[in-house]
């Protein structure tokens, strides 16, 4: 199973890039993602209460589902305008 | 019309091209880059969009505003990129009959832009530089 991942604003300088791939068995939800990703940066720590999740450009839920070839984001709040 | 772009808004021809004989309001919301941020100067902004994303998001704010206001239609434009004081970084333009749904669904849809289009901006001090977090 292969996720394309994508960072962005303050999570994309922790991670140090804003887009990865996981391929990866045994990830069945967002935030299972956001899991594995903190578990090798865990600057990522201090952003789980506050980011915001989205799959396949649509706002999505920790529990969503994910599959084959999904695109899963994850973010801060958003400060455009 | 929903766009990102990356080269200045040119904000009276999007304004222009909008308006149609029956409007008899254009109501039009510029943010514009401040050179101050909590007590700092701000010597420059950097915005960066998930921008797919955020053009599905500024493409829904303009179909639920033409949705809960009488208006008879609406544009959103909104820079990405390097930005200097004074520069203008998002434009709506609103076009109805009267001016009152004009002004009130140009403020709604810069109130959900903030809350729901994935765009961030980056603050520049003479001493570092910070992205910044809206509020849930």
């Amino acid at each position: 199973m292969s996720i394309r991942v994508l960072f962005f604003a303050s999570l994309a300088d922790i991670v140090g890039t804003r887009e990865a791939a996981v391929e990866a068995p045994g990830l069945t939800d967002v935030e299972s993602i956001f899991d594995r990703f903190a578990g090798d940066f865990p600057a990522l720590e201090t952003y789980r209460s506050s980011v915001l999740f989205a799959l396949n450009s649509e706002f999505a839920r920790p529990a969503s589902e994910v599959k084959d070839g999904d695109e899963v984001a994850f973010f801060p709040p958003v400060s455009g305008g | 019309m929903f766009r990102l772009v990356r080269e200045p808004i040119n904000v009276q021809s999007i304004a222009a091209s909008l308006q149609r004989p029956e409007d008899g309001a254009v109501v039009i919301f510029e943010g514009v880059v401040r050179n101050h941020s909590n007590g700092k100067a701000v010597r420059f902004l950097e915005y960066q969009a998930y921008e797919s994303m955020a053009l599905k998001k500024l493409e829904e704010v303009g179909s639920r505003a033409k949705t809960e206001f009488p208006i008879r239609d609406i544009a959103i434009v909104h820079r990405l990129g390097h930005m200097d004081i004074g520069e203008c970084s998002a434009v709506i333009v609103v076009t109805s009959a009267h001016r009152g749904p004009a002004f009130e669904a140009c403020r709604f849809a810069i109130d959900a832009i903030k809350k729901i289009v994935p765009i961030w901006k980056k603050e520049f001090f003479e001493d570092g530089e910070v992205w910044v977090e809206g509020a849930h």
